[in-house]
């Protein structure tokens, strides 16, 4: 892949000056810092503001390591697939539309190698992002709950990474098949949407995205991991599947110069 | 000479329009070669083609021997381009881009060094090599563009309109490095400044409405297309009798256009000879005085004009 690792730095270059590694990197911690405390303190903060008026009385269980962790889920399953979603709208559809594609397609850099740099940078920005959530959330857990098994919370937190991914990458087709970001952020949406909706049908959970979650919990707490290796499976072939589908919509896509 | 870039019967169609018609053409190598015509004439299609960044519709080319449809990277190690509002990455600064084309092409070190301050002093930038290209003014981002195609000394340089945003300090500047890679490198350079084409291209190509109107020397051009051009200015107080004349003029079987502009009156004849005989003779019978006659060198946008049906047609009177 000729330009493959030139063309990788230049990726990582413009996500650390265009800050969005940073945005990246303070979202999920943050992420990660409010899973464990909210599990802990928020029960305590409705108590207080129930006891306030006359005649309520709010009991609550005790929150647990489990708390944290669905906590974490959760919020992973919110804000995070939300950034992931946004995170590459532009990374292709951006360079498209400004003329900078063509520019550096027209130098020794194959098509191959300028989809699978950015591929790459993707899976960096979100590694990175999940690996600061992860340790926040294990490094607050602790301090608050009891340490998780370090073991079982990274197999957790790598079925994050992929879940994550998988919807990363529909918005990245988008960002392919489309020649400015508007399109792209929609049909990233749109397949987020079809996934949840997906999700609803009995049985068919598991092989979404969002399926990796219950066998990441499961992981994280050291139990058995449902559905693991059907959830896995599934959302390998999903990934292949749509790596594929931009590779075949890109090495022939005709590319225009810089906006007239 | 062998051609460096050899274009047979490519042909490009969007949809029902037809932006490149069955283009056959040699650009000779060591050339400096201009390509010419009107907006959507198929100038720039040409050269997507030729650096990959469009797929022909049919036919096919060759740039320095390799052929575009099987190229890819190969064929763009050998060639720069220049698009005609070249973007980059503002972010970057202009020798950091530099640096990343050159290492794009696998130099390293001190040979990318080297090069990226050549092209920087070449196209007078140093001063600004350390800015973000974000602030880059139009002209600058040209040079930068010329500076950035010529990193890898490439063997065929393809430039779409490379001097069209620069002042004319600028493109004189960038015109005589232009013609200074005349021997060393291909150039296919598409302008709509013609006197620039003229001043250092030695071969040209007319397009028009995606057709191949001519391809020949500058030279040869001007000996094949060229019509006697006879320039008159007339003393003031004479238009009467100008215009007495002119219609003699225009009635005349040797005369091919003829323009008037008070006091100037500008005619292409059909015979030199008998032109620059017969007008005097008219300027005499009519009793009109002149200021100027002048027997003009026609220019390649008079040529230009006339290939591609914007000349001014016979008894046109302004």
């Amino acid at each position: 892949m000729a330009g493959f690792s030139v063309f990788l730095r230049k990726e990582l270059r413009e996500a650390l000056r265009g800050n969005r590694l940073l945005v990246v990197g303070v979202v999920f911690l943050l992420l990660g810092i409010i899973s464990p405390v909210g599990a802990k303190y928020m029960p305590e903060l409705l108590k207080m503001l129930g006891t306030g008026q006359a005649g309520v009385m709010i009991t609550f269980p005790t929150p647990t390591v489990n708390d944290a962790i669905a906590q974490y889920l959760k919020n992973v399953a919110g804000t995070g697939v939300l950034v992931a979603v946004l995170l590459p709208m532009g990374m292709v559809a951006r360079e498209k539309e400004r003329g900078t594609a063509a520019f550096a397609l027209v130098k020794p850099l194959s098509r191959a190698a300028f989809l699978g740099a950015k591929l790459v940078a993707l899976l960096v920005m979100l590694a990175v992002g999940v690996a600061l959530a992860a340790i926040a959330t294990w490094f607050y857990t602790a301090l608050l709950f009891e340490p998780i098994a370090p073991g079982g919370f990274i197999a957790c937190t790598l079925l994050i990474l992929l879940s994550l991914l998988v919807y990363g990458l529909l918005t990245f087709l988008g960002s392919v098949v489309a020649n400015s970001q508007l399109p792209a952020v929609g049909i990233g949406i749109a397949a987020w949407v079809a996934i949840s909706l997906i999700g609803v049908i009995p049985n068919a959970a598991k092989f979404t995205p969002a399926g990796l979650l219950e066998p990441a919990s499961a992981l994280a707490l050291g139990a058995s991991p449902p559905h693991l290796g059907a959830s896995l499976a599934a959302n390998l072939v999903i990934a292949a599947v749509v790596v594929s589908l931009a590779w075949f919509s890109f090495r022939r896509q005709e590319l225009a110069g810089a906006p007239e | 000479m062998s051609a460096a870039i050899a274009c047979r019967g490519l042909t490009k169609r969007y949809g029902d329009v037809l932006a490149l018609d069955h283009l056959t053409l040699d650009v000779p190598t060591g050339s400096i070669f201009g390509f010419l015509g009107p907006n959507g004439a198929g100038k720039t299609t040409t050269l997507r083609l030729l650096t990959g960044l469009a797929f022909p519709t049919e036919g096919g080319a060759t740039v320095a021997g390799t052929d575009i449809a099987s190229s890819g990277v190969e064929l763009r190690k050998r060639t720069g381009y220049l698009d005609q509002s070249p973007q980059f990455y503002g972010w970057m600064r202009g020798r950091e881009l530099l640096e990343f084309v050159g290492e794009l092409f696998g130099l390293r070190g001190a040979e990318l060094r080297g090069r990226v301050d050549g092209a920087l002093t070449l196209t007078g930038l140093k001063d600004a090599a350390n800015r973000r290209i974000h602030g880059y003014s139009g002209g600058m981002r040209q040079r930068l563009g010329l500076a950035q195609a010529l990193v890898n000394r490439p063997d065929v340089l393809l430039l779409d309109e490379p001097v069209s945003a620069l002042d004319p300090e600028g493109r004189h500047a960038m015109l005589d490095v232009i013609a200074g890679l005349r021997g060393q490198a291909t150039v296919l350079m598409s302008s709509h400044i013609l006197a620039d084409i003229e001043r250092v291209c030695d071969t040209v190509a007319i397009l028009d409405r995606g057709r191949l109107v001519v391809s020949s020397s500058v030279a040869e051009l001007r000996e094949r297309y060229t019509q006697p051009v006879f320039l008159l200015e007339m003393e003031p107080g004479q238009e009467e009798r100008a215009e007495d004349l002119i219609a003699a003029l225009r009635a005349a079987p040797w005369v091919d256009e003829l323009t008037w502009e008070r006091p100037r009156l500008r005619l292409v004849a059909r015979d030199e000879a008998t032109a620059g005989r017969e007008i005097l003779a008219a300027l005499v019978a009519h009793g009109v005085e002149i200021q100027r006659f002048e027997r003009a060198r026609p220019t390649l946008e008079d040529i230009f004009l006339r290939l591609t049906g914007g000349e001014r047609e016979k008894g046109t009177v302004a």
